[in-house]
């Protein structure tokens, strides 16, 4: 994670302490967890952390069907690290010729903006902000308040504009300046709105889809507190375009994030960033070794 | 996925087919499939075992009704206790009669608080009410801009902030609305965290300043078991008066209604169902029930309708109908109606076995775009044709087709649809009967007694 200017022992630390909160919700939503293994005390704490039922079933089977021996916390642990691990790097892209440009997606709310923003304040680069997001009353606004507060340019066009034409200018702007990263928000869209997303798979077609050989990043920003409808969410947008990672956003809450490792699990799609708090220094690298601690509690 | 369920439930009491006791045995195995169903629906695994408790005490030793079989009593059972768990009746946010009602709206970030202030105040206008817009968010950047740009679309009255802290716009507020009789007075706020204290504690504020006011809490429909945690700790500093559930559009269940409501006691109040200022909706629990099930909303799906369509419109298409004179320019009417009501996708869904028809569709690669084809292909008819479809010769159809921008094929394929559908429609004239038949079925869902 080179990428990030700030201290990485810090942010592991603020990862640590954003899941630390979540550990704590475990506790309390199930007694005595930990205390002693039961499998239905297992199955109460992954789903009520939002893992997906399939998933679920899954990591528990080999448990149930006394297939595996031994201390079935470890066999845990280890299947779900695997699972992080399959999916590939956690590290972000960055193309040999600059621009390198990053989407920013997702559904309503999930916090695009303000995810964007924090990861343009942590890294030690020259960005362009385009204000793809002509969709929504002041979303446009919203952006070039960051662009301010983080002294960055905003390319934008006018509300209810076509948002392809703003990236292609803002890629074009890219370009001549010499930035060297293009930060891309998004309307929010749900998946189900086929008209919305084929907006946005021509949106990703006609601009980047064109650099085919340089990588980008198209990064899904997934609230950390979604439902089980989160595995539909990413796989419909992933459908539309190559969504190359997850940020999961607000783990700040009590929101344990389950649904992280079965879009993980089904998708092969990895976490990258997780959202750990308000401020701007808020989003840390991933590691699946903490999330792991986290959902189950150190005792497993 | 409530095909899928009534299947398995059959299929677990073939042996005792329409008599009998239900026994603790096909209770047990029926309700394990329900389970899942709302665990799938993000129901909070506490609220499910619960529920699932309760129905099987419900269940076991009850008279298998002569009309159902044991899979479809148990529904019956669970659709009923579900409607309960969701507060029974419909419920209404009394408004004062005598002065202005302020609403505050409050929420985590991004449940969509400040579009539902916006939709809220339009609903309220529908009824004849004289409502006004006030933004007390002044954390997220431009968020007061987003409200205020929502209420000049709408031509909503809107208040600007005139101090720092929004505590001390409150008093000038109600002043201003109670001066100009505006009621109710519709407070968006920054949304937070359950867990930071001096945040809630806000909130606390506003309710203790604002003596005469309802609290609702705006809670995303696609959020997961932390919704129950959430409506908690908000009800742990404020009292609150009902909830709103939003992206109710998409595929997600919106379970965390019933979590919601379970922890809080208060009513859903209203669904929001769409980016647009019109999408939203009453919350009826038996709807939601049908919803959580899988079973559809088809009366969600009738006012929907009822407010796309145009009631002269419609009226004189019924008429034509009625005679048997059907033609190409009211298939072209109904596209565009259809159109109006939003992805086809989602309203699939809502139907009963929506979500068989839905995968059949994606299996032969249907699209909204289907629908723009076909209104392409009416569009090219000459006005005769559109009228009489059968003077659409070979020669016409190549024309067609090239006018169009679509294929022979294509053309052929929606005069035989054409011709089915009027076939369909001229036997159900002849037959009565049948139609009432097949609307009532429309409405339960397929089950007696439900």
């Amino acid at each position: 994670m080179g990428l990030f200017g700030k201290s990485e022992n810090k942010q592991a630390e603020k990862l640590k302490f954003a899941l630390g909160k979540f550990r704590q919700g475990i506790k309390n939503i199930v007694p005595g967890l930990g205390g002693d293994f039961s499998i239905e005390r297992l199955e109460a704490a992954l789903l009520s952390s939002d893992v997906g039922l399939e998933t679920v079933e899954k990591l528990i089977q080999p448990l149930e069907s006394g297939q595996d021996k031994g201390d079935p916390g470890e066999h845990l642990r280890k299947q779900i690290i695997e699972i992080f691990h399959r999916a590939g790097p956690v590290t972000l892209q960055i193309s040999d010729s600059s621009p390198t440009v990053y989407f920013f997606v997702g559904v309503n709310g999930s916090g695009k903006t303000t995810s964007m923003a924090k990861l343009a304040h942590n890294f030690d680069k020259q960005i362009i902000f385009a204000a793809a997001d002509t969709f929504r009353a002041a979303a446009i606004e919203q952006l070039k308040k960051w662009g301010e507060r983080l002294d960055l340019p905003v390319i934008s066009h006018q509300k209810g504009g076509d948002p392809t034409a703003v990236v292609y200018d803002a890629l074009e702007a890219a370009v001549h300046r010499q930035a060297d990263f293009l930060f891309v928000d998004t309307a929010g869209r749900l998946h189900t709105r086929r008209d919305l997303m084929e907006q946005l798979e021509k949106m990703y077609r006609v601009t980047v889809g064109q650099k085919s050989n340089e990588p980008t990043e198209s990064l899904l920003v997934l609230d950390a507190s979604t439902g089980q409808n989160g595995l539909q969410q990413v796989r419909t947008f992933a459908e539309k375009l190559p969504v190359t990672g997850i940020i999961l956003s607000k783990l700040d809450s009590t929101a344990r994030g389950g649904v992280a490792l079965s879009v993980v699990d089904e998708l092969g799609i990895p976490v990258k960033l997780v959202g750990t708090g308000e401020t701007l220094d808020d989003l840390a690298p991933f590691s699946p070794e903490i999330y792991c601690d986290a959902l189950l509690g150190e005792e497993f | 996925m409530f095909d899928r369920l009534t299947e398995k439930l059959n299929s677990a009491f073939k042996k005792l087919r329409g008599r009998g006791k239900l026994s603790e045995e096909q209770v047990k195995d029926g309700l394990k499939e329900i389970r899942r169903i709302l665990l799938a629906a993000d129901v909070h695994y506490s609220v499910v075992k619960k529920f699932v408790k309760r129905v099987e005490n419900k269940a076991i030793g009850e008279e298998v009704l002569k009309s159902l079989t044991p899979g479809e009593q148990i529904i019956k059972i669970v659709r009923e206790e579900l409607q309960e768990l969701l507060g029974g009746q419909r419920e209404e946010l009394g408004l004062h009669q005598h002065g202005p009602t302020p609403i505050i709206l409050v929420g985590l970030q991004g449940t969509g608080k400040t579009t539902t202030a916006g939709k809220l105040a339009l609903h309220y206008r529908e009824q004849k009410k004289t409502p006004i817009l006030y933004s007390a968010d002044y954390r997220r950047p431009a968020a007061r801009e987003q409200l205020r740009q929502l209420a000049e679309e709408n031509q909503l009255e809107f208040y600007p902030e005139q101090y720092e802290d929004p505590r001390d716009d409150l008093p000038e507020l109600v002043e201003y609305a109670e001066n100009k009789s505006l009621n109710p007075v519709i407070i968006d706020t920054a949304g937070r965290l359950n867990i930071d204290q001096p945040m809630l504690e806000e909130i606390g504020d506003f309710q203790r300043l604002l003596p005469e006011s309802r609290v609702l809490l705006v809670i995303d429909g696609m959020m997961g078991q932390e919704a129950l945690q959430v409506a908690e700790d908000f009800a742990g500093v404020v009292q609150l008066d009902g909830l709103i559930l939003t992206k109710m559009e998409g595929d997600a269940r919106g379970g965390a209604a019933i979590s919601a409501r379970e922890v809080t006691g208060v009513p859903v109040l209203y669904i929001g169902t769409g980016e647009k200022a019109a999408d939203f909706q009453p919350f009826h629990p038996e709807r939601m029930a049908s919803r959580i099930l899988g079973m559809g909303d088809v009366f969600g799906l009738i006012e929907d309708a009822e407010k796309a369509a145009d009631a002269e419109e419609q009226a004189a298409l019924q008429e034509r109908f009625m005679k048997g004179k059907i033609t190409m320019a009211d298939l072209d009417k109904q596209f565009d109606q259809l159109k109006k009501m939003g992805p086809l996708e989602g309203l699939l869904e809502r139907l009963p076995g929506g979500y068989q028809l839905k995968n059949q569709m994606q299996n032969q690669n249907f699209d909204a775009r289907d629908i723009d084809r076909m209104q392409a292909i009416i569009r090219s008819m000459t006005p005769e044709e559109r009228e009489n479809p059968r003077m659409i010769n070979g020669s016409r159809r190549r024309r067609i087709a090239e006018g169009s921008g679509t294929s022979r094929e294509l053309v052929n394929q929606l005069l035989k649809q054409f011709k089915m559908m009027k076939k369909m429609m001229d036997d159900l004239r002849k037959n009565q009967g049948m139609i009432q038949k097949l609307s009532s079925g429309m409405g339960m869902g397929g089950f007696p007694g439900l």
